[in-house]
């Protein structure tokens, strides 16, 4: 016996940023609660609006599951007294299980036999359990909570009502001085309130009342009608999932609809019109099909195809203010030119603690120089990143990054153009904030490649000096984000320059600068772990299995292209047969080597078997061809290739012998090779099977 | 309709649902929320229900009359309920079917939209209120006030004239818009719009302006001192004016601007903190007095 099982949270209009979350995060509560109580469910659907969070479960049983258990308790020597007697351990074991001793039979377990109860437990009505849960509504988390009114509750929203339905019946309880009900509210100006028959009607109901509750569903309808806009006057509708994600949860019935703007405005930078129609008003901009921005937009309504006319106006009238504020910034901004605008550096704060922006840029500009020294840049783009490091932030006292902050860099290449600076510099300053988001590219160019690991490394080094460390969820200054570009951006550019390298350049800039709090060591130390988790999370998102990444990690960092190669090798190779017994091989040299107390020299005369000496030969050919700079694959191919060399010495020479001069001589051997083999990853961290 | 007759419909349709009709206060002040009508009076277990008209003054925002959608001067409509009212949204939207919107021929949403006002110490959540893509309203479920929790909460619904009435009577320029037959916007507010720009970037006086700000301050410290807690505020209102004044010309670096605004904020709290105690002196009398009505 079972009953379809309905609930319906009724909100005053939620943030749309929160609703797909909120929605997952009662779903698994729900599901959770049933589990726990052992309560049978079927298929489980879950709906949101901006208004409602629903869920519906099919086949709910009547009732908990009967539960039959075997209980253990003490062992018969102890159940029983010397005259045949129940003790009382084994009146207290029964007591606790709600049963007398006449239940105890005895069962042997390990040779030994030990009191036993058949517990039997009926499952109680499951009409009698729902209230509770009025629980898992109000223990729902949100990332921002309100009050309301007198209610001490905070909740994403004012509850307006709630539909908790068991079958045609209505569950009872209350929150806040809502009570529950088998009636919800439609469309907010289309719909209205309206009773469900049965949780199974709930989405047909809604439907009536002009709400689409499945919010895929919603969502398909809108890019169908974005569709039909497309094919009707032959644009390209470009569909950003973030937008269609956040529109699709501020309707509850979606109908697009396009509106017009004067073509006058497409002389405004294309990143000014989209950032004026798709942030500020969540429009959809509208392409031509050669890809040119069209004086067009396309906006989703809630509501029906009445009186589309007077939205569009509305919308077009809305649009058309915020692009003339736009170009009236524009205008503004050509009066002024670079060199007054870093003037201004001076006066605006970067941090608090760190120091104004102008220190900011000093100091990028002495890391810049520093870095295209040590990457061999040719005169010509050491020139550009230079120049590029001192104006890279100009853009930031300008109109137009003021209004739209998300523009900087954007503006700052387009007016660096106009301003008549170098191109590479200019498109520089637009590269230096790339990767911008985890769907981003890193910067192209050397310069911009260069000034944006400059830019961030000097942030994340001046804000961990001054203690600010991110953990958990707390990163105020996305310096995750920041040190995930570097490493990005270092894979992309391939360029030779070691981690620990790039850290100490960065902390000799700090160090000068004097506002740090942790000592060099501690800022080291701190900077170090921070990258290696970085680049273990990059490692993970590629697939490489973690016993790998901890071998890659152990040691020194290096270069991180190559290390990411590494990577990729050891993941492919792992699966290849004769990869456990080649990992074995070396694992056994570096395990013995750190037995060495302090490794010396080889002599060569004190060899004492062929082995011995293949082991070295073949070791010194190996090393000479490391050093003519080899790839990493032909580097883990020769350091594989001395697998059966290393089976041969083992399986003939004892290490760990007596003769102190002779086990010193072979610890050497093994010091060398291990280092070797540690240079590319200590392979001691990999699990073979 | 023109705005004259918006405000005399919004003041109708509030009264109707018990606010008290107030008049706007009479010092500077940039946004409605600084009323002592709702600043102070958000604070406290008392209830709470009015509506006014507040000019609002951004000295920043002054464009000497020339830009179509930017004032030095604007106008919200203030609605102040407390405890907010179950039905708060729908007393809304019935006042904008009283403007003569009808929800059904437009696109009204409320957008998540939170508030923060840092040298207030006030903190609330809610929404913008857009009509076809226009952001017409704050609408603000006000959680802490001068550095208080808010207990009952207050709801704040504030109405941009301009920005409305610009809608309704379909114009581009907020200065064509008619306040009352034979009355536009330009013929009442250019003048001063182009005088009040010259003045806050050109004439006025910093040093005085710095002068008055810290004068203004004391006072308002000792005030708070005595006990009075109307006319600290007023100061304290004072001062919030003369800081835009700086901070329009530029003549406060971004370094000082949190320096500044950290004093106001102080101020605020403990004004906050001190209009709370006097009110609980006088046994919170609004409160009483609609207990008492309740048990007759």
């Amino acid at each position: 016996m079972s009953r379809d099982l309905l609930i319906e949270i009724g909100l005053e209009e939620m943030p749309a940023r929160f609703v797909t979350n909120s929605i997952e995060q009662l779903t698994d509560k729900l599901k959770n609660w049933f589990a726990e109580k052992q309560i049978e469910i079927g298929d489980v659907k879950s709906y949101s609006t901006p208004r409602r969070l629903a869920v519906l479960i099919n086949d709910v049983s009547e009732a908990q599951e009967d539960i039959q258990e075997e209980a253990k308790g003490p062992a018969k020597k102890i159940a029983l007294d010397e005259s045949g007697n129940w003790s009382k351990a084994a009146i207290g074991f029964t007591r606790g299980q709600g049963m007398s001793v006449d239940d105890i039979y005895f069962k042997e377990i390990n040779g030994v036999e030990y009191a036993h109860v058949e517990k039997f437990t009926k499952g109680q009505e499951t009409k009698s359990l729902l209230p509770e849960l009025k629980q898992i509504i109000t223990g729902l988390t949100f990332p921002k909570n309100m009050r309301w009114a007198n209610e001490e509750i905070k909740y994403i929203r004012p509850i307006k009502w709630l539909v908790a339905m068991f079958g045609t019946e209505a569950i009872p309880f209350e929150i806040t001085d809502v009570a529950t009900a088998t009636w919800t509210r439609g469309h907010r100006f289309l719909g209205d309130k309206v009773v469900i028959s049965s949780p199974e009607e709930y989405v047909v109901t809604l439907l009536g009342q002009y709400v689409i509750a499945n919010s895929q569903e919603r969502k398909d309808a809108i890019v169908s009608q974005l569709k039909k806009i497309e094919e009707e006057n032959g644009w390209i509708i470009p569909i950003d999932e973030e937008l269609l994600e956040e529109v699709n949860n501020l309707v509850e019935y979606p109908t697009a609809l396009f509106g017009r703007f004067e073509e006058e405005f497409l002389e405004l930078p294309e990143e000014v019109l989209i950032t004026s129609m798709k942030e500020h008003q969540r429009y959809f901009p509208v392409k031509s099909k050669d890809g040119k921005l069209l004086p067009f937009f396309v906006t989703v309504r809630n509501g029906d195809h009445q009186h589309l006319d007077t939205v569009a106006r509305g919308n077009e009238k809305v649009l058309r203010a915020r692009l003339a504020d736009a170009a009236f910034f524009y205008k503004e901004d050509q009066k002024m030119e670079i060199a007054k605008a870093l003037e201004k550096f001076k006066t605006i704060v970067f941090h608090e603690e760190i120091g104004t922006l102008a220190e900011k840029v000093e100091r990028v500009k002495a890391l810049t120089n520093k870095l295209t020294a040590e990457l061999n840049f040719t005169d010509a783009d050491k020139k550009v990143a230079a120049r590029a490091a001192e104006i890279s932030k100009f853009d930031l006292v300008t109109n137009m990054v003021y209004e739209f902050p998300e523009l900087q860099g954007f503006m700052g290449e387009k007016y660096a153009i106009q301003k008549g600076e170098d191109a590479l510099v200019a498109k520089a300053i637009n590269e230096h904030y790339m990767p911008r988001n985890a769907e981003d590219s890193p910067a192209e160019t050397n310069a911009g490649a260069a000034l944006a690991i400059v830019e961030k490394l000097d942030t994340i080094a001046s804000t961990i000096a001054i203690g600010v460390i991110p953990s958990g969820s707390q990163d105020p200054y996305a310096l995750r984000r920041q040190a995930t570009g570097i490493v990005q951006t270092l894979i992309h550019k391939n360029w030779d320059i070691e981690l620990e390298q790039l850290i100490s350049l960065s902390i000799e800039m700090i160090e000068s600068a004097n506002f740090a709090k942790l000592s060099r060591e501690e800022l080291e130390k701190e900077l170090l772990s921070f990258f290696k988790l970085r680049i273990k999370h990059l490692l993970q998102e590629r697939g490489v299995r973690y016993d790998l990444i901890d071998a890659l990690l152990a040691g020194q960092i290096g270069v991180i292209a190559s290390l990411v190669r590494k990577a990729e090798i050891l993941n492919v190779k792992k699966d290849e047969e004769g990869f456990k017994e080649s990992m074995e091989a070396l694992s056994r040299v570096i395990n013995i080597s750190s037995k060495a107390d302090a490794p010396g020299e080889i002599e060569t005369t004190l060899f004492e078997n062929e082995y011995e000496r293949n082991l070295y030969n073949q070791l010194v050919e190996v090393e000479k061809t490391l050093e003519s700079n080899v790839s990493e694959q032909e580097t883990y191919e020769l350091l594989v290739s001395l697998k059966d060399r290393i089976n041969d010495y083992f399986d003939h020479t004892m290490v760990m012998v007596d003769d102190e001069k002779l086990k010193a001589n072979r610890l050497n051997l093994m010091v060398k090779l291990a280092n070797r083999i540690k240079d590319f990853a200590n392979v001691t961290e990999i699990i073979v099977k | 309709m023109n705005i004259q007759n918006m405000i005399l419909t919004l003041q109708k349709h509030w009264s109707e649902q018990g606010c008290i009709l107030m008049q706007a206060y009479d010092v500077e002040k940039g946004a409605g929320t600084m009323s002592p009508y709702t600043f102070l009076r958000a604070i406290g277990p008392e209830p709470w229900n009015v509506a006014y008209v507040e000019p609002s003054r951004r000295p920043a925002d002054g464009r000497y009359g020339e830009n179509p959608n930017r004032l030095y001067q604007h106008h919200q409509f203030q609605v102040i309920m407390k405890p907010s009212p179950d039905n708060i949204q729908e007393l809304y939207l019935d006042s904008l079917r009283a403007l003569g919107i009808n929800p059904l021929e437009h696109d009204i949403r409320f957008v998540e939209d939170n508030w923060e006002n840092p040298s207030l110490g006030c903190a609330g959540l809610g929404w913008e209120v857009w009509l076809d893509g226009m952001e017409i309203t704050q609408f603000t479920y006000f959680q802490q006030v001068g550095g208080l929790e808010c207990k009952p909460v207050s709801v704040e619904i504030t109405y941009g004239i301009e920005r409305l009435a610009s809608y309704i009577q379909d114009k581009e320029n907020v200065f064509d818009l008619e306040w009352t037959e034979g009355f536009t916007v330009r013929d009442i507010f250019m003048q001063p719009e182009y005088e009040h720009s010259k003045y806050t970037f050109e004439t006025s006086d910093t040093e005085m302006l710095f002068n008055l700000f810290n004068t203004y301050e004391k006072e308002a410290h000792r005030q708070m001192d005595e006990g009075l807690v109307h006319p600290a505020y007023d100061y304290v209102l004072k001062c919030s004016h003369t800081f835009n004044l700086l901070d329009a010309k530029g003549a406060i670096s971004v370094t000082e601007r949190t320096g500044y605004i950290g004093r106001c904020r102080n101020l605020a709290r403990k004004i906050a903190k001190t209009f709370y105690e006097e009110r609980e002196k006088l046994g919170f009398p609004i409160l009483k007095a609609k207990e008492e009505n309740r048990h007759e």
